[in-house]
């Protein structure tokens, strides 16, 4: 009998503290198969965030940095430069890197630093209880816009992936989904090359996640995945957004 | 025929294995609790599982382990 799936190597057995149905562990569950499949557990450094992440470095198996709240592009950047040969990626949340994390993530993507960040966005704050983030939707109940988000006060959500792309800077920017079996194959994929571009010195790679957090939606998990095709896909369209090496032809 | 195990003490019961199973064999025991408090999942029919791996792949826990 062969095995067609198991937990990846580049995951601890440590249980993950996440809520019932929340795809984080799932997205973990991708960037540990990807540091598998490339062979680069042993020289890769994960930048864990701040938010319901941050104790990523618990269920990595490679070494892991805590930076500070948003700061994590620019711990990766010092990493990068100091440690060229190892291969350096960020995990982080909606709050961490489209708020205020903006400044960091906006000039590591200019400069082209060689490398990878993952940013999962689910539209609100979960870990401090479910607060309005950059990425709310609009008209989007939580606890600090209980009317539902406001754009005449709080403006409109930010589009990472379409601001990001408009730079000359990075190499690689795509945004991926997790609802379903199909998306979470192709958000693998994406993952995967973001990767490979690092491993290959190609420069930034970011993959933006739509994920879920059925606990502050107020939903069960499986309406939740349901709420990210109905509400978050269509104002956060999936795609490859920038891919420097697709355009030269390689 | 394909195998399908629970590591049922990781699980939190959140059923997303149980919609993405294409042959609809998978349940929340609800008659049962693990070491965390949760009902796990488990797989009523082993005969009708066909290895796809859809569950194991929607599941945020890295409950399931398919050999086929």
């Amino acid at each position: 009998m062969a095995v067609v799936f198991e937990k990846p190597k580049a995951l601890t057995d440590a249980p993950l503290h996440y809520c019932p149905g929340c795809t984080h562990g799932i997205i973990h569950r991708l960037v540990a198969q990807a540091i598998d499949e490339l062979g680069i557990e042993g020289k890769t450094i994960g930048v864990a965030p701040v938010g319901c992440a941050v104790m990523a470095y618990n269920y990595f198996s490679c070494d892991m940095v805590e930076a500070a709240h948003g700061r994590a592009p620019a711990v990766a950047t010092g990493l990068k430069r100091s440690l060229p040969e190892n291969i350096i990626f960020t995990y982080q949340g909606d709050g961490d890197l489209a708020s205020i994390g903006m400044a960091e993530t906006v000039h590591s993507a200019t400069r082209n630093e060689n490398i990878t960040v993952i940013f999962v966005n689910n539209a609100i704050y979960g870990m401090t209880g479910g607060q309005m983030a950059p990425t709310s939707l609009p008209g989007q109940v939580t606890q600090t816009s209980p009317y539902g988000r406001d754009v005449t006060t709080a403006g409109f959500p930010i589009r990472i992936c379409e601001l990001l792309s408009t730079l000359d800077g990075p190499e690689y920017i795509a945004r991926v989904a997790v609802n379903n079996v199909k998306n979470v194959k192709q958000a693998q994929k994406a993952i995967k090359k973001a990767f490979e571009n690092q491993v290959n010195n190609r420069g930034f790679s970011l993959v933006e996640v739509i994920s879920s957090c059925p606990t502050n939606w107020g939903m069960t998990p499986d309406a939740a995945l349901k709420w990210i095709d109905e509400k978050m896909i269509p104002y956060y369209p999936l795609g490859v957004y920038k891919d420097r090496s697709a355009k030269e032809g390689e | 025929m394909p195998k399908v195990t629970f590591d049922t003490d990781l699980c939190k019961g959140c059923g997303l294995c149980v919609s993405a199973c294409p042959k609809q064999i998978l349940v929340i025991a609800r008659d049962k609790i693990n070491k965390k408090g949760h009902s796990p999942a488990e797989m009523t029919d082993q005969s009708k599982c066909i290895g796809c791996a859809f569950c194991a792949t929607m599941c945020p826990d890295c409950v399931i382990t398919v050999e086929k």
